[in-house]
């Protein structure tokens, strides 16, 4: 069965038309880019043009550019890689970098959200003068479950006036809103081929000038000694391809907020009792995370699937477990409201039909729980403004 | 390379493709195999609940059979990394962290990838105890040195299945049985190997197993360790998220890549045998040509225990780099791709007891699935034509 309605882009993107044409280019390709002789210096070549895409998509230098395996091991790198044991961290962040922060000896320093799912930037303050040992923290752009935009500048003056360094991590945020590194003003940025439209198994970190990194993995000293391994060149070459895109395509993005809020907007006529996670912050404007009371979210998700609409309960990577979203929680939702959060998430080639198929199948569902108004009764025409929270 | 030289070799010609063990071209049946999931069939396999995600873990599923069923695995035990270098990272690291408290000794091989080098030299670093195998000059490990450097401390013994430089292959099965009677885990970087010689984990007593995809005629950026379940091998992650791939590597899988992995192995499993012995006769050919043409001609490693497609030479009185920049229409190497930046001459070479002057003057050929004898014909005549070149010329370049 292929569902037709994919609302699940922040859980990876289908490949844009023009990476996947540079990935099969590169495929066609023989060379390892560090082989000296023709077909290598022809690898290297493509390789730096991808090099020059991605970095132009968060306004950095090429050279600054660490190609990895992902945004997993991006972050993995920066939270391990500068030496530093005092980690501090949000605690919205993705789970790699919860636990790359905590793996490690000192462990991690969790900031928490305020209820709107925003970092609170008083409390990292207090606490980064607390103690005076040279500190990391890592806050993120954009939340990965509820699109949240964490003000990353205002935290990285914040930590840098205590000498600390900063890593953001930016795989949901790049290609849905304009990223610039040197504007948030952060040490380290991670990023992700496959949330922009690009290939899986693909991603970067951009490392600031001057800053230097203990590799996660030695060998043959590519990318100039910060991540051993031959070069993934198709990958990099459909990274490079879809960073371009996503740049072009950053208004487009923007318009899927409107999508977005008038998919919110039905839900609440429908549903007065919702609850929209960060609705109140500035938010991406491609997610929603929202949930009723009452109807648990592997219902609604595994309903969807059978209707042909693909959303997600949360992060993908643990959406196999059924442990509730920590997110949710640090935003103060309690288990069981965080345990019927559902994210719907938009992306390049998302339209209006797939919404309405979605809050179609969504109503019949809602109806048929416990708690919905019958489908037909006022309680679809009430509040269209949406006040509840 | 001069400038003329290399407009030259950009030109239309494509030179020859002799350079297998730094990367295979990825077999186009891979390629048709992969391209469905970049697109149409995207999804991400950790996302159980909706049918994308489903398909994508079924894909997976299948690919990690067929990267089983090529060295003799169950599916379960494969974990895919991103490539033959985070596998060898997080084997080695991984088994010695973990274990580094009871067993606190490491052994290792002097002609092992830079990659197993570096890893080992970090333990070091961290206060584990190495034991540095010197190999024969053949490329061999001593099988008695390697009984004598066991000890009931010593946690793991990294060795490579088949060497990058000089193709040699390793008694696999021997160390296997060495290190299972002494308790040991054996971890063997088998990147240069899988596909082109027949494993089984199980006959040659293998725990731990390297794999590389842009090695086997698949894709780059994929790769695999093979980790025993019984008895079970225990290792700590090299880094930390999702939890994937049951805790031992986070992150999303590469979908695409993966399938392409799985449909790599799948061609060698059937193709091999045959392969093999294509290759073997072509290297034949390649050799027989070279040393009725020229004199003064080594072969580095052992001639007969070899992977089929690798001749690694040594032409006294030539310098390695020159020659290569004199054969513009063949693409071979001094040595490692990864290393082929660096001036030095290769320490495989000398660990097998070269001095300076044949080291340097050595070419890594490597042939492949798409290599015609046409292609073997070209070189030999290429290369018997620039080695007598430079030799001529070799005395007045000195003055």
């Amino acid at each position: 069965m292929t569902p037709a309605v994919y609302l699940d882009y922040n859980a990876t993107t289908p490949v844009r038309p023009e990476a996947a044409a540079a990935v099969a280019d590169a495929l066609a390709l023989t060379g390892n880019a560090s082989s000296v002789h023709r077909f290598g210096r022809l690898a290297r070549r493509k390789l730096e043009d991808a090099r020059e895409a991605v970095a132009a998509l968060v306004g950095a230098p090429a050279e600054r550019v660490v190609f990895t395996s992902g945004g997993t091991e991006a972050n993995n790198l920066a939270l391990t890689g500068t030496g530093r044991t005092r980690r501090l961290v949000s605690a919205g962040e993705h789970d790699s970098v919860l636990n790359a922060a905590a793996g490690v000896e000192g462990g991690a320093e969790r900031i928490p959200l305020r209820r709107d799912g925003v970092v609170d930037l008083d409390a990292l303050e207090a606490r980064l003068g607390e103690d005076s040992r040279p500190a990391l923290v890592s806050v993120m752009l954009a939340n990965n479950e509820t699109g949240v935009i964490q003000p990353v500048a205002r935290a990285a003056e914040t930590a840098h006036g205590r000498g600390a360094l900063v890593h953001c991590d930016a795989v949901q945020g790049a290609g849905k809103i304009p990223v610039d590194m040197a504007a948030l003003g952060v040490d380290l940025l991670s990023l992700s081929a496959h949330k922009l439209g690009g290939p899986q198994g693909v991603g970067a970190l951009i490392v600031a000038e001057g800053l230097e990194l203990a590799p996660l993995m030695r060998g043959g000293g590519q990318e100039r000694r910060h991540r051993a391994g031959t070069e993934n060149l198709p990958g990099i070459a459909g990274f490079g391809a879809a960073a371009e895109c996503a740049l072009a395509g950053l208004e487009r993005m923007a318009g899927l907020a409107e999508l977005r809020d008038r998919l919110e907007r039905r839900l609440r006529a429908r549903a007065p009792e919702i609850k929209i996670y960060g609705a109140g912050a500035p938010r991406l404007p491609n997610t929603s995370c929202f949930g009723v009371p009452g109807l648990a979210a592997e219902i609604q998700v595994i309903a969807l699937d059978l209707a042909g609409i693909a959303v997600s309960a949360g992060a993908a990577c643990s959406s196999g477990k059924v442990a509730p979203s920590h997110v949710l929680g640090a935003m103060g939702a309690s288990e069981a409201e965080a345990g019927s959060a559902i994210r719907v998430s938009l992306g390049w080639d998302s339209g209006a039909a797939g919404i309405e198929r979605f809050l179609e199948a969504w109503s019949a569902l809602y109806s048929r729980s416990a708690r919905g108004t019958p489908a037909g009764e006022p309680g679809g025409l009430i509040s269209a403004g949406g006040t509840t929270r | 390379m001069s400038e003329h030289g290399a407009t030259a070799a950009e030109g239309t010609e494509r030179p020859i493709y002799l350079d297998y063990q730094a990367t295979t071209p990825c077999d186009p049946r891979v390629v048709e195999a992969m391209l469905p999931f970049f697109t149409e069939r995207f999804g991400n396999p950790h996302s159980v609940h909706h049918g994308y995600g489903g398909q994508a873990e079924a894909a997976v599923e299948t690919a990690r059979a067929q990267v089983a069923a090529l060295i003799g695995a169950e599916p379960r035990e494969i974990v895919f990394t991103s490539g033959a270098t985070e596998a060898n990272n997080l084997a080695i690291k991984g088994v010695a962290r973990f274990h580094r408290e009871r067993r606190g000794h490491l052994v290792s091989c002097t002609t092992e990838h830079k990659c197993v080098l570096e890893a080992v030299r970090r333990l070091e670093r961290e206060g584990l105890r190495v034991t540095r195998l010197a190999v024969g000059a053949d490329g061999l490990v001593d099988l008695a040195e390697l009984e004598a450097a066991l000890t009931e401390e010593t946690a793991l013994v990294t060795i490579m299945a088949v060497n990058n430089e000089i193709g040699v292959i390793q008694p696999l099965a021997e160390i296997g049985a060495l290190c299972r009677a002494r308790g040991a885990l054996f971890h063997s970087d088998a990147a240069q190997a899988v596909g082109k010689i027949p494993l089984d984990v199980e006959a040659m007593k293998i725990d731990l197993l390297s794999i590389s995809g842009h090695k086997v005629y698949g894709p780059m950026g994929v790769g695999a360790l093979y980790v025993r379940r019984r008895p079970r091998v225990r290792l700590e992650p090299l880094f930390d998220g999702g939890g994937q791939e049951r805790g031992l590597r986070s992150g999303t899988l590469p979908l695409p890549l993966c399938v392409g992995l799985g449909a790599a192995c799948a061609i060698a499993q059937r193709e091999m045998a045959e392969e093999s012995e294509r290759l073997g006769r072509l290297r034949r050919r390649l050799h027989d040509g070279i040393t009725a043409r020229l004199s003064g001609v080594q072969v580095n490693g052992d001639p007969e225990r070899r992977i089929a497609g690798n001749l690694n030479l040594s032409f006294a009185g030539v310098d390695g780099e020159s020659l290569i920049a004199a054969m513009p229409g063949i693409a071979v190497s001094t040595g490692s791709a990864c290393t082929s930046a660096s001036v030095e001459p290769s320490y495989v070479l000398r660990a097998l007891g070269l001095g300076d002057d044949l080291a340097g003057a050595s070419i890594r050929i490597g042939l492949g699935r798409y290599t015609t004898e046409a292609e073997i014909d070209t070189a030999i005549e290429t290369i018997a034509a620039a080695v007598t070149r430079l030799r001529g010329t070799g005395t007045r370049a000195a003055e």
